[in-house]
Parts: structure tokens; C-alpha cells; sequence
């Protein structure tokens, strides 16, 4: 990487430094200081690295992206409203930088928090410094270096012993500038014996090229249980870079579920950690088209016995799009009896369309049972006949079944008002003739 | 109804029919039986338009326009039905969605209005009667997880609902066991009509237990080699088709 491009990003650091939240904070400004060093000396990530072989991340170094002041009348309204779920607080954050105008604010019930990092930063400094950075500590990587020195905001939740938290908390990441910089860090907590559901959305206005830089720590107690869906429906010009870190402790649970429709490069990460009894799903569907590129990437570390964890994911890739999947399970020697299955279901819809998938277990315990698949397949002919066969032309018919493919991803969306947010995008970013959402 | 003449079709490099011919009028029902790798498969798939199939001569007239110029939806919108021997499982689009994709399809290829869904699940619910179906099979995938009999009944269900004018049933009875092939022979019965003509397409007599055909045709090596009414059927019963097979043999 470029001298100049890590000069821009120091630079960057150095114009905003006075307006980064717990900028008071010392281990805080240690913290950005120490992770603005290496990501200087590191930059991003190139594809020498095993881990980034298949996604070249050049078209994020030539651009130079600056954080913008958020100019939150540039928000389509509209736009937002399609993202709105029955029953959500919303915490809304546009250019990286939470809105209050737009959020919706949970109701203060009970001891829960759900409030912009910089907010937590003022009043819950003790707590955030308990977790900060803890997950992520034996992750490197230089997108981690460049969040944490640059993050602007992001949204803190924190969920005391056993509450059961009915309503979701929605935080939607919006957007705007062209060339501008959202870098967002979300830290989550969840007491023991504790139950929540957090939503994560990602969107961009349709013209401009940004970058979305976003982390998330999740830090779940003994028994505690999490339900996670993120929607990632950046703009068609918009770079992602996501990533969760998990870390489950014993006899907790982590639903994840991943829907990647949006941006023109795109890296989803999810980590987890299983502790003794633990569990955890990891569900997935990505879209790409056109010239999108969407790179997932998954692992999962049972660390302690019993554990047990599914993860399934398809993706769908047209034209000249590439996708990608790395899945890594790794069972550590004392994690006996772990349970674990990992599957990749692709469906190619063109001759020039790739993905590359790759499934890792790295197994060190002797009584486990592991499994993975992998396919990479067209529609199914026979399919499509049956379909004609019933009066219903050959357009509609793959349509139909490409719809099918994805949707089974999305039935198993608990929540109804989620569910139909993730249909209609899924039903905008499809070819619809033959598809109608009145008759699902 | 349906005039095929001297139908020659490969697939690959295997000719499979060697000159068939066949006219079916309005109302009547043909059994088209023979001994495996007859012929009898491909024959339905052929008049369905299934890919992978190459008409080397001869033509097949439904009425009176050319059936093997017609793509697949056109030939169901014009009114053939297939009934599958292996009817497809297809996760993720639910029974009802199929058939009022189908029955909308054929609608509007008939220029009339799509049906409103009070009148279409009261189409539905009458004919899921026929089969004896419960209504929750609307709800679930197509023919996922579905017995080899709720699979067939399926088919008779799909048929009921469209209103074919000719329905081919590839050999609807095999793995059925016989209160399924009960159900699935009233289901046929009910839909007899002076208008609508069928297509038996099997291997055994058993199914003509329960639909009686006005003709019954036997197919093998190719070609049609015999012809006669219900009672040939009971003569193949009795004695095989060896008998047939060597008579095809020496006419080739």
C-alpha cells in the first residue's frame, strides 16, 4: 500500500481527532493510537494474505475516502421507511455518526442501554472500557486497525442478568457523501441468562461511491441468548467492509443471519467463539450481479466440549458478479463431542459468474462430529420443464425457482416485520417477472 | 383432438420411436402400454415438448396446429397436461403459488381476467376434494417431502385445477399402492368428459382396472404393433408382451 494512501488515513485521523467520541478517554486515544500505528504499517489487507486471496481489495485503496459531517438531509426518507421493522427501537447513524432526529429510542425499562457509542462513551465509560476491544484483541487485521482508529460512533447495548428483551434494536447505518468514510463500531453485551435481538442495516444513496467500515463485538454471558440479523443493502457503488466478533460463553446461543444483497465490494466476517455447551447458527444468502463482488467470510472456534453449531449459507451470482466463501471450523483438543455442520449452496445463473468456496475444519479433538458441503450448480433443468409444463413461460420459470433458492434462506427469518423488509429487497434485487410477492 | 403421423424421434444418436401413429378424438381415452424401454416415456415427453428430444420426421397436430412447433407453456396454455412419472420436487415455491402462476398463465392465454383469490381458492378447495387432499398441501413446497401417492395425487390435483383438454398421465399408477391408485383413478374418472381426452401411458393392466380406455395401443421397439379396445388389455395380462415383441421384431 501506498506511503501517500496512509498518510491520507493519518491525516484523516489527525482532522477529526477533536471530534471523536471519548476523545477525553485515555486508554481510549492509546487505543486509536496504537491501532492508527498498525494499520500505517500494515495497511489494508493485500491478497498475499491466505485470507484475502480471493477478494483484491485495490479498488478501496485507489479511492481516498474522507469522513463527512453528516449532512443528514441528504437521507432518503424513503429509502429509510422501507427499513422499518413493527416494535424496533431504531438507532440510526448516518455517515457514521448517530442521528437522533431519525432513531427511534427504546423505551428505559429495566436497566437496558441502547445508545450511540459516543453517548456511552460519556455516561457508561467504565462499562465500554470493561469490553472494548476484548473479542477482538487476537483478531488483526488492517480493516480491525483502521475501525478502531477511526471510528466516529457506533452503538452500545448492554443487557443486564436475565432480562428477556422482547422488541428488537434496530441500528441502520446510513450512507451518503460520495467518497465518504463510515467507519462505525458496535459493541453489545449481553448479561447472563439474558435474551435480546439486534438488527444491523446497511444503506447507501444510490449515486455515490463510500466506504462502510463497520465492527461488531458481541460479548454474550453463561446462558445468554442472542438473536442477530444483518441486512446488507448498500448501494450499487458502495464498498462494506463488515465484520461481527463473537464470543459465546457456556450454554449460550448466537442465531446469525446474514443477508448480503448491496454494494459493489463487499466483505462480511463473522467470528465466533463457543464456549462449553454452547451454541450457534450462522444462516447466509448473498446476491451479487453485475460487477459486485461479496466475500464472506466465517469462522467458528468450539473451544470447549459440547458444543454444537450449523451454519448454512447460498449465494446467487449473475452476469459477471464473483462471490466468495470461506468457512473455517476449527475444534480446539479439549472440545469433545462438538457438533458442527457448515454448508455452501451456490447457484450460478451465468456463464461468466464465479465463486470461489472454501471450507476449512481444522479439527484437534478425537470425538467430534464434523461435517461440510459445498455445491455450485445451475437451475435445474427439469425443474424449469415442470414449471412450462404448466403453462408458465421459461423466464418466469427461472425466475421462480431463483426466487425459491433464496427465499428458503429468508423463511426462516423469525420476525414477520423483518422477514418482509428482507423480501422486498430481495424481491427488488431479483429479475421479478413471474415473481409476485401478493401470492407468497 | 390430437393426430400424430409417422413420428420418428432420437435422442442423441438412439432412435427411440420408428414411425407412430396415432389419432385420438375428443373424449376418448388410449392406453399406451409396452415392455420397458418401449418407447412409452419418451412418446409423452415428445407431445409435452421436453427438451433433449430431436423429431426426425413425421408431425403431430393438436387441433389442427402443429403441437411439436409449440414451446412447453404454449402447448399447456392450448390445453395438454402431463402428468409426471417422477413429478419434481421444488423447494421454496409453495403448491398454491404454482397453481396460480399455472391457472393465471392459462387464463390470460385465453384473454380472460385473472381469477380474484376468493374465486381461486374456492377453485382450489373443490377440486383438492377429488383427490382427497388435505389443504394443507397448498401451503407446502411443491412435492417436497410428498410420498410417492401424495405425489400423484398432486398431479391429478394440478390437472383438476387446469382443465386440460388433453392429459397425458405417464405411468401415474407405478408405486402407487391400490387405495392410492383408487383415489388417483376417481380423480381421472371425474375429469372424463366428451371434451377432454386422455393418454394412459403404462406398463401394467392394473390401472385399466379402474379407468377403462376405449383403445388400447401397444408400443414397443419403437413402434405401435398392435391396436385394439379394453380386452387387449386383459390378453396382455394373460400372456406378456413376448408375444408382441417378436412380432415386432420380425416386421423390422
Amino acid at each position: 500500500m501506498s506511503t501517500e494512501l496512509k498518510q491520507h488515513y493519518t491525516a484523516q485521523y489527525s482532522a477529526i481527532k477533536a471530534s471523536l467520541p471519548g476523545m477525553g478517554l485515555s486508554w481510549l486515544n492509546t487505543a486509536r493510537e496504537k491501532a492508527l500505528a498498525n494499520f500505517s504499517e500494515s495497511g489494508f489487507p493485500s491478497p498475499r494474505e491466505e485470507e484475502w486471496r480471493y477478494t483484491n481489495i485495490a479498488p478501496i485503496e485507489r479511492r481516498r475516502f474522507s469522513s463527512v459531517s453528516s449532512p443528514f438531509e441528504a437521507v432518503d426518507r424513503s429509502r429509510l421507511k422501507q427499513f422499518s421493522i413493527d416494535g424496533a427501537a431504531s438507532l440510526v447513524f448516518v455517515n457514521g455518526r448517530s442521528n437522533r432526529e431519525l432513531s427511534v429510542l427504546p423505551e428505559p425499562a429495566r436497566g437496558i442501554i441502547a445508545c450511540s457509542m459516543a453517548e456511552a462513551l460519556e455516561l457508561h465509560a467504565d462499562r465500554v472500557r470493561e469490553y472494548f476491544a476484548g473479542v477482538l484483541n487476537k483478531e488483526s487485521n488492517g480493516f480491525l486497525a483502521f475501525n478502531t482508529a477511526l471510528f466516529t460512533d457506533g452503538a452500545f447495548v448492554y443487557v443486564p442478568q436475565d432480562m428477556k428483551v422482547a422488541s428488537p434494536v434496530h441500528l441502520i447505518f446510513v450512507s451518503t457523501g460520495a467518497d465518504g468514510l463510515s467507519t462505525t463500531r458496535n459493541l453489545v453485551i449481553a448479561g447472563p441468562g439474558s435474551q435480546a435481538e439486534i438488527i444491523e442495516s446497511y444503506i447507501g444513496s444510490e449515486e455515490s461511491g463510500y466506504l462502510s467500515a463497520a465492527v461488531s463485538e458481541l460479548v454474550l454471558a453463561e446462558q445468554a441468548d442472542i438473536r442477530w440479523s444483518k441486512l446488507q443493502c448498500e448501494s450499487n457503488r458502495g464498498f462494506h467492509f463488515g465484520g461481527l466478533y463473537a464470543d459465546v460463553g457456556r450454554y449460550g446461543r448466537l442465531n446469525h443471519a446474514n443477508f448480503s444483497f448491496g454494494g459493489l465490494l463487499a466483505r462480511n466476517e463473522v467470528h465466533v467463539d463457543l464456549s462449553e455447551a454452547s451454541e450457534c447458527s450462522l444462516d447466509g444468502l448473498f446476491l451479487c450481479t453485475g460487477r459486485q463482488h461479496v466475500d464472506h467470510h466465517t469462522r467458528i472456534c468450539h473451544r470447549e466440549a459440547h458444543g454444537f453449531s450449523r451454519e448454512s449459507y447460498k449465494g446467487i451470482l449473475d452476469q459477471r458478479a464473483r462471490g466468495v466463501f470461506q468457512g473455517r471450523i476449527i475444534v480446539a483438543r479439549d472440545a469433545q463431542k462438538t457438533d458442527a455442520e457448515m454448508s455452501n449452496r451456490n447457484l450460478l445463473l451465468s456463464s461468466d459468474a464465479e465463486i470461489d468456496s472454501k471450507p476449512q475444519l481444522e479439527i484437534y479433538a478425537d470425538d467430534v462430529k464434523c461435517a461440510h458441503g459445498v455445491t455450485v450448480g445451475q437451475l435445474d433443468e427439469q425443474s424449469v420443464f415442470y414449471l412450462r409444463s404448466r403453462g408458465v413461460d421459461r423466464e418466469s420459470a427461472r425466475n421462480m425457482l431463483t426466487f425459491a433458492f433464496a427465499n428458503e434462506m429468508v423463511e426462516k427469518v423469525k420476525r414477520p416485520g423483518l422477514r418482509s423488509v428482507i423480501q422486498a429487497e430481495l424481491l427488488a434485487a431479483l429479475p421479478q417477472t413471474g415473481v409476485r410477492k401478493e401470492w407468497l | 383432438m390430437l393426430a400424430i403421423e409417422s413420428l420418428h424421434v432420437r435422442v442423441e444418436d438412439k432412435e427411440i420411436l420408428k414411425g407412430i401413429s396415432l389419432n385420438v378424438g375428443a373424449g376418448e381415452v388410449h392406453a399406451i402400454m409396452g415392455p420397458n424401454g418401449s418407447g412409452k416415456s419418451t412418446l409423452a415427453h415428445v407431445l409435452a415438448g421436453r427438451d433433449g428430444y430431436t423429431v426426425t420426421s413425421g408431425m403431430a397436430t393438436y387441433n389442427h396446429a402443429n403441437l411439436l412447433a409449440m414451446p412447453p407453456e404454449e402447448r399447456a396454455r392450448e390445453g395438454v397436461f402431463l402428468a409426471f412419472q417422477y413429478p419434481v420436487e421444488i423447494p421454496g415455491v409453495s403448491n398454491i403459488y404454482l397453481l396460480k402462476t399455472a391457472v393465471n398463465a392459462i387464463r390470460k392465454h385465453r384473454a380472460l381476467e385473472e381469477l380474484d383469490a376468493m374465486d381461486f381458492i374456492g377453485l382450489v378447495k373443490s377440486k383438492m376434494k377429488l383427490v382427497d387432499m388435505d389443504e394443507q398441501f397448498l401451503y407446502r413446497a411443491v412435492n417436497e417431502g410428498f410420498s410417492g401417492g401424495e405425489k400423484k395425487r398432486n398431479e391429478i390435483l394440478q390437472m383438476a385445477v387446469l382443465e386440460p383438454r388433453l392429459a397425458i398421465l405417464d405411468e401415474t399408477d407405478s408405486g402407487l399402492d391400490i387405495d392410492a391408485l383408487r383415489v388417483v383413478s376417481d380423480g381421472v374418472n371425474a375429469l372424463r368428459s366428451k371434451d377432454r381426452s386422455f393418454i394412459l401411458v403404462t406398463h401394467y393392466q392394473r390401472l385399466l382396472d379402474y379407468i377403462k380406455p376405449d383403445f388400447v395401443h401397444v408400443l414397443a421397439g419403437g413402434r405401435i404393433v398392435k391396436s385394439g379396445d379394453a380386452s387387449l388389455a386383459l390378453e396382455l395380462e394373460d400372456r406378456g408382451y413376448g408375444w408382441l415383441e417378436q412380432h415386432a421384431g420380425a416386421a423390422s
